[in-house]
């Protein structure tokens, strides 16, 4: 398969906007996604899969919650910690919820200085990426662990409803799963850049192929997809 | 800025734009995590903390994923097909309100054994660990 063309030529730009253009591309009887390369569209599909299994874990916890008739413990006081003899409630997630954000940010600027072929400053800022979600793994395993030790188990706890323990570990565990996968890759990514593999052309270990700096935006899009679910989970989850 | 124009050499904006976007996700999440410093209750606390939920998702997705500046060919091929999971949602909070409905009329309705039961079955579970 050939690469598929950069979205910046003529052909592209003489390609409609709007409603007519959303029509006129579904239906050229070519590629549909005009402005996106393959493996844009590649790991946009992927996310949207990945949707989808967040959801149904989200809708299982709603549908458990909503239909227990045992009280449901109150994540507030459940997630609190005492720092400096004052019980602060949820502090711990909400500074992983900040650290997560800044890793958003950091890696959207890395996008931005790969494709100004800013290669140092682009791995420098993938590496700080990593290190914010390396701390944000290690957070939730002390959460994990501390809720170990208080009796938290997937069937039961000593609060109310025993559904609690199952959709924490369920949901938690995979979102820190997504996490540590993502902080692996950025490190095999931030090395590449680093060593301007994408600039010389160096082939891949794995596929034995060229990379391109657009590597950098589709782990931006993996990186920003973990943040988006850590939304969704920070207000279904431990706000609601 | 138009959508061809930010498509010269990959997704280029300035980085001013992310630092913006950035701040803004900080104070959105201060603004719910204070919902719950707070204690707000019922619809308030509910309404609030869905709404800094979807502003804070469509930041990320509009700016930070740069889906403000795709074709709309892939941005309905990706952004429409999770509207079926609202659809879910629906149907599951109607599943879930009757198994809770049956779960209480049972409970309550004089079947003594059932409940017991019920009660043993959780106080076994909660004691295995």
């Amino acid at each position: 398969m050939t690469d598929s063309a950069p979205p910046n030529t003529l052909e592209a730009r003489a390609h409609p906007g709007g409603w007519q253009g959303f029509a006129a591309d579904w239906s050229s009887d070519q590629r549909a996604f005009k402005s996106a390369t393959w493996g844009k569209a590649m790991i946009w599909i992927f996310l949207l899969s990945d949707t989808f299994i967040f959801s149904c874990f989200l809708l299982s916890y709603m549908t458990v919650r909503m239909s227990t008739t045992a009280p449901w413990p109150n994540p507030s006081e459940v997630f609190a910690l005492t720092i400096a003899g004052r019980k602060i409630p949820l502090i711990l997630i909400a500074t992983m919820t900040f650290i997560l954000i800044s890793s958003s940010g950091t890696m959207a600027m890395a996008v931005n200085f790969g494709y100004r072929r800013d290669r140092v400053k682009c791995a420098v800022l993938m590496l700080a990426t990593a290190v914010f979600g390396a701390s944000f793994v290690g957070m939730q395993a002390f959460e994990w662990t501390k809720l170990i030790m208080e009796g938290v188990r997937p069937w039961g706890n000593p609060w109310g409803a025993v559904q609690f323990g199952s959709c924490f570990f369920l949901i938690t565990g995979f979102h820190g799963t997504h996490v540590s996968i993502g902080v692996i890759f950025l490190l095999i990514i931030a090395r590449k850049v680093w060593r301007g593999d994408f600039d010389s052309g160096r082939r891949g270990f794995f596929t034995s192929r060229k990379g391109r700096y657009e590597i950098v935006e589709t782990m931006g899009l993996y990186w920003h997809f973990v943040d988006l679910v850590w939304v969704f989970i920070f207000a279904l989850f431990y706000l609601w | 800025m138009t959508q061809e124009s930010a498509h010269v050499e990959g997704q280029q904006h300035p980085i001013k734009l992310y630092l913006l976007v950035w701040g803004w996700l900080f104070v959105l999440s201060t603004c719910s995590y204070l919902v719950d410093y707070f204690g707000l209750e019922g619809y308030l606390r509910w309404s609030l903390i869905l709404l800094f939920m979807v502003v804070k998702a469509g930041l990320i997705v509009a700016v930070f994923m740069h889906m403000a500046w795709e074709r709309l060919a892939l941005t309905y091929a990706i952004l429409v097909p999770p509207g079926a999971v609202l659809l879910f949602v629906a149907i599951m909070a109607f599943e879930s309100d009757y198994t809770h409905f049956t779960r209480v009329t049972f409970f309550a309705s004089g079947q003594v054994s059932a409940q017991n039961q019920a009660v043993e079955y959780q106080k076994s579970s909660g004691s295995e660990h």
